[in-house]
């Protein structure tokens, strides 16, 4: 059990190894248990642990160590974050309905939109920067409020003590992506969230070599019943990517905090430069939803956006810098770079991406672990190269 | 209960291993050390190169299956003669057969050239004739039956009789039979190797060496020599290794039944001057006719993979002229037997009537041109 006093960073470390199954050996890392089956001693009372699927000690270990870090009792390990995001909606049933912040990640947007309606499961956006606009879109029959804070890719936030009053004298879930601020950072479920998600894949792994998603819950009931959902649809992270997720948890914080460093200073240059229309980061103070995101989180993360003139400057920009990974997805230890107009938000539709602020000039960038003047020293000069080009077109 | 016969060892290998959580298949140990619950209260496992779970596993599983006293995995086939070699001071000399894998070739002039551990090469047909290469220093036999590529069976009990009475290690690499098919320890050798990388592991996924001794003396030496020099196998590669053998019995099985038959199709194939199979096992060598169509036949093979390597499911064709001999000179390897026109042929566990297909497309084209 974890030790009131002990801080996270320490958590981080020692959580994956509080278990007893390594007295035996001494081992300091979590084995690996690739068995699918397990002996049962007994015939009839049956051991901890007796098919992979619904109980692997490797990714128990994880299991724990994210339940902990959270702050929750329980937590559970996915094949993606879409697996554990669509194993939580799967809570719900034909008839209910969802509010869900209308600048969600284009693969959550594509389930709720495309799938659970053949479910019979309705939705309706909102502006999650709002809590007013947030209020009035309750219905009689919604069961769930959808956050995601810092969003994705604009980076607006939400209030989540205030959505979660609203949840609760409306008899609603809630649930939370925290995949961009991670339980070192934010902490939903001690604001009252019922159900965390993450796609691990990003900062909690670390090292863009996984695919991993995670859910956590406080309330015990709620987490048999999702571990119930994990069991019977099956959506289990294997051994190998739970252990190498163990693994990547524990540098989390001097990852992390490196990041952010840089993400701040990325901020505050591109904010500064004449090309960039708008930078998106909730560590400006001129970001809208600055003070808020102050109130609930302990940093502004890694990921900012940033929008440039038109889709040709983007190219530019994208062709002429050297340092970052162009590619989807975040929260590596490389920075990368990518355009979620063709990416992250291709499921959706063009006007609904503008509503949204998803231009074709905008771009998200995640940073890694260069040294962070190597960075800024690249943007310098792709931007003057795409400065030209834009004053040339402009002329 | 009563001794298992291999076969179920081979499947049962690692079950029971774990008694806490009952796994089936064994966990793997990537952790590098191991907790002291006090001052002297180790539980065996301290730092992993020393000693590591997964490893202990299959260390333990190869040794029980070759009928010896331990096992110690390395890194590579190399790294497990590398190991048996740190037996030997300057001075020694060893006894080796003409028709030996080039990388062991290669590694014994290395020895010769740096260590003054010197190799003598002969052709194991007779006691007589290795018995009059024996002199004060000589150390060691160190023979590969069948050969590798001439496939020369060498009768091992008979020159561990030899050994025995002249008081040298009889050292078998047991790579191409692996312990389903020929068990050297019980046959009076010494120490046994395996290219893991090759049967043993039987995917062409995970490249590694076995060294197994028969009694604790030599257990103990080479202990610590694998501690000390450190070319240990990796958690991970051990599992890879573990999860071969389950299978070993049957893989080995089926190599055998399409050797057979493919000896048989070769043997009667114009375009084929000779086919040497020792009768036993996956691995046979072929000479075409002509050496000029040694390049054409590589080319048109589309089954078959033309690749370094062998103990595979798949079908591997190698050219040792330029792949696994192309450090011995060309004189001597020509002398050796190991001429421009020779193939070796791994056989995969394909359908053979493929395999056979596959072959006779390319005689065709080879006749064709003719």
């Amino acid at each position: 059990m974890s030790n009131s006093k002990e801080s996270l960073e320490t958590s981080l470390i020692v959580a994956s190894t509080r278990g007893d199954s390594e007295r035996k050996t001494g081992a300091v890392n979590v084995p690996i248990y690739l068995s699918s089956t397990f002996h049962q001693d007994s015939f009839d009372d049956f051991g901890p642990y007796d098919y992979s699927r619904s109980g692997n000690p490797t990714r128990d270990a994880l299991e724990k160590t994210i339940a902990e870090l959270e702050g929750g009792t329980r937590g559970l390990a996915f094949a993606s974050g879409i697996a554990a995001i669509s194993s939580a909606f799967m809570l719900l049933s034909s008839g209910d309905h969802i509010v869900i912040t209308e600048d969600v990640y284009g693969g959550t947007f594509r389930f709720v939109t495309e799938v659970l309606p053949r479910f019979g499961i309705e939705h309706s956006f909102a502006d999650f920067t709002d809590i007013r606009a947030i209020a009035s879109a309750i219905q009689s029959n919604t069961k769930l409020i959808y956050m995601e804070t810092p969003s994705n890719p604009c980076l607006g936030i939400t209030d989540i003590a205030a959505v979660v009053e609203l949840a609760k004298s409306n008899d609603c879930f809630t649930f939370l992506d925290n995949t961009f601020m991670t339980p070192i950072y934010q902490r939903p479920l001690d604001l009252g969230v019922d159900i965390v998600l993450h796609s691990a894949t990003k900062f909690l792994s670390g090292h863009s070599d996984i695919i991993a998603g995670l859910a956590i819950t406080k309330d015990e009931d709620l987490g048999k019943r999702l571990a119930f959902i994990q069991n019977s649809f099956g959506a289990i992270l294997g051994a190998q990517d739970s252990f190498s997720l163990i693994q990547g948890i524990k540098t989390l914080s001097v990852r992390f905090e490196k990041s952010a460093q840089s993400a701040q200073k990325i901020a505050h240059y591109l904010n500064g430069h004449d090309l960039v229309e708008t930078v998106y980061f909730p560590g400006l103070p001129n970001h809208p939803g600055y003070e808020t995101h102050n109130k609930q989180s302990s940093s502004a993360g890694a990921v900012l956006s940033f929008c440039l003139p038109n889709r040709s400057i983007a190219k530019s920009f994208v062709e002429n810098v050297q340092i970052p990974v162009f590619a989807v997805s975040l929260g590596g230890v490389e920075s990368i770079l990518s355009h979620p107009a063709q990416m992250s938000h291709a499921a959706m539709p063009k006007a609904e991406r503008e509503k949204r602020g998803i231009t074709d000039g905008l771009l998200r960038f995640s940073v890694g672990l260069e040294n962070v003047d190597d960075i800024l020293m690249d943007f310098e000069q792709a931007l003057a190269i795409a400065s030209k080009q834009y004053e040339k077109v402009g002329i | 209960m009563a001794k298992n016969s291999i076969d179920t060892q081979l499947v049962q290998l690692g079950n029971h291993s774990d008694e806490k959580t009952g796994a089936v298949s064994p966990p793997i140990y990537l952790s590098t050390a191991y907790k002291h619950n006090g001052i002297g209260q180790s539980t065996g496992y301290d730092y992993t190169r020393t000693k590591n779970p997964t490893r202990a596993i299959l260390e333990q599983g190869i040794a029980k299956l070759e009928g010896g006293d331990a096992g110690f995995a390395c890194s590579s086939g190399m790294a497990a003669i590398q190991l048996v070699l740190s037996l030997f001071r300057s001075g020694d000399e060893l006894i080796a057969p003409d028709d030996l894998y080039g990388g062991t070739y290669r590694l014994f002039n290395q020895y010769a050239d740096s260590y003054n551990i010197r190799t003598t090469y002969a052709k194991f047909e007779s006691a007589e004739e290795i018995k009059a290469l024996i002199t004060d220093n000589t150390k060691a036999l160190f023979i590969e039956t069948p050969t590798n590529p001439l496939m020369l069976e060498i009768d091992i009990q008979l020159f561990a009789d030899v050994a025995k009475e002249h008081n040298l290690l009889l050292i078998v690499d047991n790579t191409f039979l692996t312990p389903y098919l020929q068990r050297p320890i019980e046959l009076g050798a010494h120490i046994v190797i395996h290219s893991g990388t090759k049967y043993i592991g039987g995917h062409n996924d995970v490249l590694a060496g076995l060294v197994v001794t028969k009694d604790a003396d030599l257990s103990e030496q080479l202990q610590t020599n694998h501690n000390a020099t450190g070319a240990v196998l990796s958690p991970f590669d051990s599992w890879l290794l573990i999860r071969g053998l389950k299978t070993l019995h049957l893989r080995m099985k089926q190599h055998d039944i399409n050797a057979k038959k493919i000896t048989e199709f070769l043997k009667q194939e114009p375009a084929v001057k000779d086919v040497l199979y020792s009768g036993l096992g996956g691995m046979l060598s072929f000479r075409l006719q002509k050496s000029e169509w040694v390049a054409p036949f590589l080319e048109n093979l589309k089954l078959i993979v033309f690749a370094e390597s062998l103990g595979g499911v798949e079908s591997f064709i190698t050219y040792p002229a330029t792949q696994t001999h192309a450090d011995i000179p060309e004189e001597e390897r020509i002398a050796r037997g190991i001429d421009n026109s020779l193939l070796r042929f791994s056989v995969g566990i394909e359908e053979v009537e493929d395999l056979i297909a596959d072959l006779k497309q390319v005689f065709d084209i080879l006749e064709s041109e003719v």
